[in-house]
């Protein structure tokens, strides 16, 4: 019914041209405008539209060849256990081998497969952030995997990290903050990359024990100690990734202690069970139920409120958001316990996000997605391999940050004259066709076809609003690839 | 060159030749004889206790049961190699710092660091790269390298890395960044560089975009050809001392301060002794500055390198063979003029109770104080300019070059 009525309500809007408000409003909504994403605004309207962004109505649906291409990578349609079943069984494999150029071989074998199912994470995840349909659930996808940063060439992460977006974040991106932080703590990935798989009773490691608080909850400098620190990494002890072959005999009552998620395993026998005082609580050694009352003592904490919803309010709304803004959206993060479909619609709805049109320099990934966003409009490419080298180019790889603080969220940490020229580059590369995006992969190149950005989503959105040195580049344009290439390095495309 | 030579060049720097074409702000051509800095910042904090071992401290093997580098033994290429009675060098840089050490071209200075408490890679890095006392920052995008090139206007500066960083934000002027992997070519010509940079003439971009098309463009060919046959050969695994060999080319002739960082020492986890991660990372790191000495020829002997990292570690080894985050460190101080072969600043017997909060080493260095008195020797800074690099500083002259 309300379908019905949206349709009809399209067709009695279409001929009226959106208002630039309503074009401001949805570029920051959005990774950037494509036909879809302006039909479906068209449709709704603003706030129903939001709506079904925030309680999934609009959901993650690929376009059908995207899907086939994501399903016919290994990391896009294997099980991890089963990855991680293979990777036991190779390791097994190379070490029975004698010592020699095969082994050799294998074990350079194994690393190209490894850095192979890393690849094809990065390429799942920007294919989702052109293609989803749910477009501001791309930018939350994005965002949390920013905010939960794992690199990907440590260790296993390489055969987890697809599972990371797909399975732990993105069924949490507008869930419960609470919700986001427990499964990221009990993600192989996050395991992995910050040690915790091996922190144990007597063999202490504190690394995610300091980034849980420092980084994905309460921010430096809000009151924890390095006595907080180190009773947190107790507590943490025990939280690993599950082995892969049946645990030895445990008597029984230790057993019943054990907790299996996934590949995510609670192993008592690890765990230290003293009594410890985290933030002034008291938390009674009692296994893995401690770890739940820690995070439950660290999510509810008012500094974890205020350092998320900065953190929020940074990437979507302003490089220096202003207190009022975040204030108002932490006290929505307290009063919902954490909701953060909730605290988006505070920002969305807010005075500041429509103070701050024009003045957002996008990112590099917002830079490659919304640039591919605008000038393939839906089409879908058959190669995502140049999208990984534009986005390692500018220095923002998925999965690419050495450091587990993210990539930063501020105009500064993008544009200074090293990225500028990088920049404009891409936007050569993309403009002039010079790619290899239409190119399945292992083909030769078919063609110098170059996109028309000259398209009615551009006459419809960008064309009025342009400024008076764009206009002027785009007028000394001397080819269809040279306009391309001036409108996606234009101030106009890069800020929004 | 004798410190009066030194600052001689400098003042000769502070005239120096006329720019380039194109935007024509950047590029002024330094004096070929005057001091040059390179920062190299260890971004993770580097185990600096497996560097510079405290060999005769049996608190240290005590400490470290599978970490520690054995005593000197001539006999043992395993072991430490003898600094002085005290202090040992981890063996991997035997072939790179250590004929450098026996040119004394390099000093190490332990217990050095910041007094930031935190024990936090982002909030110490931050800290030690924006130069301001801990607590007071008052500017958070101000960078103490950058505060130095306000005072040297005529001292080109570059940071060889893929953004800005704090160090060199802030400065009132653009400071180039370019990343020294992947091709360096200029893809347009003046014409469109002009049209694209005149898109940004009225957006606080100007310059960074101006600034940018034009870097690309003054690349020398030599050092485009070279990188373009050095990433054919290896497409991915970048080695620190062909990035150093390039960096030389590009200070040897354009600029006078740089910064370079290196990642990848943050081990928690195996972290090894004279094999494993930590050992790779320092033989690469020695590798590179090796390198660097090498290719800038007889320019070497105006340079100044300063390694620095943003904390220490744990000085005992944690329960998974490696360290946590600790707090004084080690900087190394490397040159051809360089007053090295030695052990400096001030320092306390590698004891149990002399550690910081029975955990790591104290910090008796300051950083601003010691880089402080630097940069006063190298350029003959006067204290009111010093305070405007490191405000509230008490440089400190360690007498380095």
């Amino acid at each position: 019914m309300l379908l019905a009525l949206g349709t009809g309500a399209a067709a009695a809007r279409d001929a009226h041209a959106l208002s630039q408000d309503d074009i401001d409003w949805l570029r920051r909504d959005s990774f950037e405008l494509d036909s879809t994403t302006v039909s479906m605004y068209r449709d709704l309207g603003r706030s129903r539209l939001l709506d079904r962004q925030l309680d999934g109505r609009v959901g993650d649906e690929l376009p059908a060849p995207i899907n086939a291409l994501i399903n016919s990578y290994e990391a896009g349609s294997v099980s991890t256990e089963q990855l991680l079943t293979n990777l036991r069984d190779e390791q097994e494999n190379i070490k029975a081998m004698p010592d020699g150029d095969a082994k050799t071989a294998a074990r350079k074998a194994q690393q190209q497969h490894a850095n192979d199912l890393l690849q094809q994470a990065q390429e799942i995840e920007m294919l989702h952030a052109i293609y989803g349909p749910n477009q501001l659930k791309e930018q939350m996808v994005w965002f949390w995997l920013n905010h939960f940063s794992v690199y990907g060439a440590k260790g296993r992460v390489r055969w987890v990290a697809a599972d990371y977006v797909q399975n732990t974040i993105r069924p949490h991106a507008l869930g419960k903050f609470r919700d986001l932080v427990m499964a990221t703590l009990e993600s192989p990935a996050m395991m992995e990359f910050l040690d915790n798989a091996q922190n144990a009773k007597g063999h202490v490691n504190e690394n995610y024990a300091r980034e849980l608080m420092e980084l994905h909850t309460l921010g430096v400098g809000s009151g924890y100690t390095q006595q907080d620190v180190q009773q947190l990494a107790l507590i943490l002890t025990g939280a690993g990734v599950a082995p892969l072959r049946d645990p030895k005999n445990m008597r029984p009552r230790v057993a019943e202690m054990v907790v299996r998620n996934g590949m995510f395993e609670f192993n008592p026998r690890r765990h230290d069970f003293s009594d410890k005082v985290l933030l002034g609580h008291k938390i009674k050694g009692s296994g893995f139920d401690e770890i739940s009352e820690a995070v439950d003592l660290i999510t509810r904490q008012p500094a974890c409120a205020q350092f998320v919803s900065r953190k929020l309010a940074e990437y979507f709304v302003s490089d220096t958001p202003s207190p009022e803004l975040v204030a108002r959206m932490a006290h929505t993060f307290q009063r919902t316990d954490g909701d953060i479909a909730e605290v988006l619609q505070t920002m969305f709805d807010s005075k500041e996000l429509a103070a701050s049109y024009g003045k957002k320099f996008k990112d590099p990934m917002q830079f490659v997605v919304s640039s591919v966003r605008m000038a393939y409009d839906g089409k879908p490419i058959a190669n995502a391999k140049p999208l990984l080298n534009w986005l390692n180019q500018l220095g923002e790889p998925v999965f690419g940050r050495l450091t587990p603080d993210g990539w930063p969220l501020d105009s500064t940490g993008w544009s200074s004259s090293g990225q500028m020229a990088k920049r404009f580059e891409i936007a050569g590369a993309i403009g002039t066709g010079n790619n290899r995006l239409l190119t399945p992969e292992g083909q030769p190149k078919s063609g110098g076809d170059f996109p028309m950005l000259t398209t009615r989503l551009y006459y419809d959105t960008f064309d009025t609003k342009l400024s008076v040195p764009t206009r002027d580049a785009l007028a000394k344009a001397t080819t269809q690839q040279e306009w391309n290439t001036f409108l996606l390095s234009s101030p106009d495309f890069n800020y929004r | 060159m004798k410190r009066r030579e030194f600052l001689l060049a400098a003042a000769t720097a502070a005239v120096a030749a006329p720019a380039l074409s194109f935007s024509g702000k950047l590029f002024a051509t330094p004096a070929s004889n005057s001091p040059r800095l390179l920062l190299v910042f260890l971004r993770g904090g580097y185990d600096s206790n497996n560097l510079l071992v405290p060999y005769s401290s049996d608190f240290y093997y005590e400490s470290r049961p599978t970490l520690a580098i054995a005593k000197p033994d001539p006999y043992n290429a395993n072991s430490a190699i003898g600094l002085d009675n005290s202090w040992g060098l981890n063996p991997v840089l035997r072939d790179t710092i250590y004929p450098l050490w026996q040119k004394r071209q390099v000093a190490f200075i332990p217990f050095a660091g910041t007094d930031d408490m935190s024990r936090s890679h982002f909030e110490t890095q931050d800290n030690v790269e924006s130069g301001e006392p801990t607590g007071q920052r008052s500017n958070f995008r101000s960078g103490f390298m950058a505060r130095l090139s306000g005072q040297m206007s005529t001292v080109p500066a570059i940071a060889f890395t893929d953004a800005l960083p704090l160090s060199f934000q802030g400065s009132g002027h653009d400071i180039p960044n370019i990343s020294l992997r992947g091709n360096p070519k200029p893809v347009y010509d003046e014409r469109q560089a002009n049209i694209l940079a005149g898109m940004y003439r009225d957006t606080s971009l100007a310059s960074a975009a101006a600034d940018g098309l034009e870097l690309r463009q003054t690349v020398s060919k030599e050092l485009q050809d070279e990188m373009m046959k050095a990433n054919r050969g290896a497409p991915n695994a970048k080695n620190f001392a062909d990035e150093t060999t390039r960096i030389a080319t590009m200070m040897r002739d354009q600029y006078r301060l740089g910064f370079v960082d290196v990642g990848g020492w943050d081990t928690h986890v195996n972290q090894g002794s004279t094999t494993g991660q930590l050992a790779n990372n320092l033989s690469n790191l020695g590798k590179g500055l090796a390198a660097y000495a090498d290719a800038l020829g007889d320019e070497w002997n105006n340079t100044v390198v300063v390694v620095v990292s943003e904390f220490g570690r744990t000085f005992r080894e944690n329960g998974n063979k490696g360290t946590d985050h600790g707090h004084g460190t080690v900087y190394w101080v490397l040159g051809g003029k360089v007053n090295g072969g030695r052990i400096a600043g001030q320092q306390v017997a590698v004891a149990p109770q002399s550690l910081l909060q029975n955990r790591d080493y104290p910090v008796l260095n300051n950083y601003r104080d010691v880089l402080g008195g630097l940069m006063g020797r190298m350029w003959g800074m006067s204290g009111s300019q010093l305070q405007s690099v490191f405000p509230g500083a008490h440089p400190k002259d360690l007498q380095l070059v």
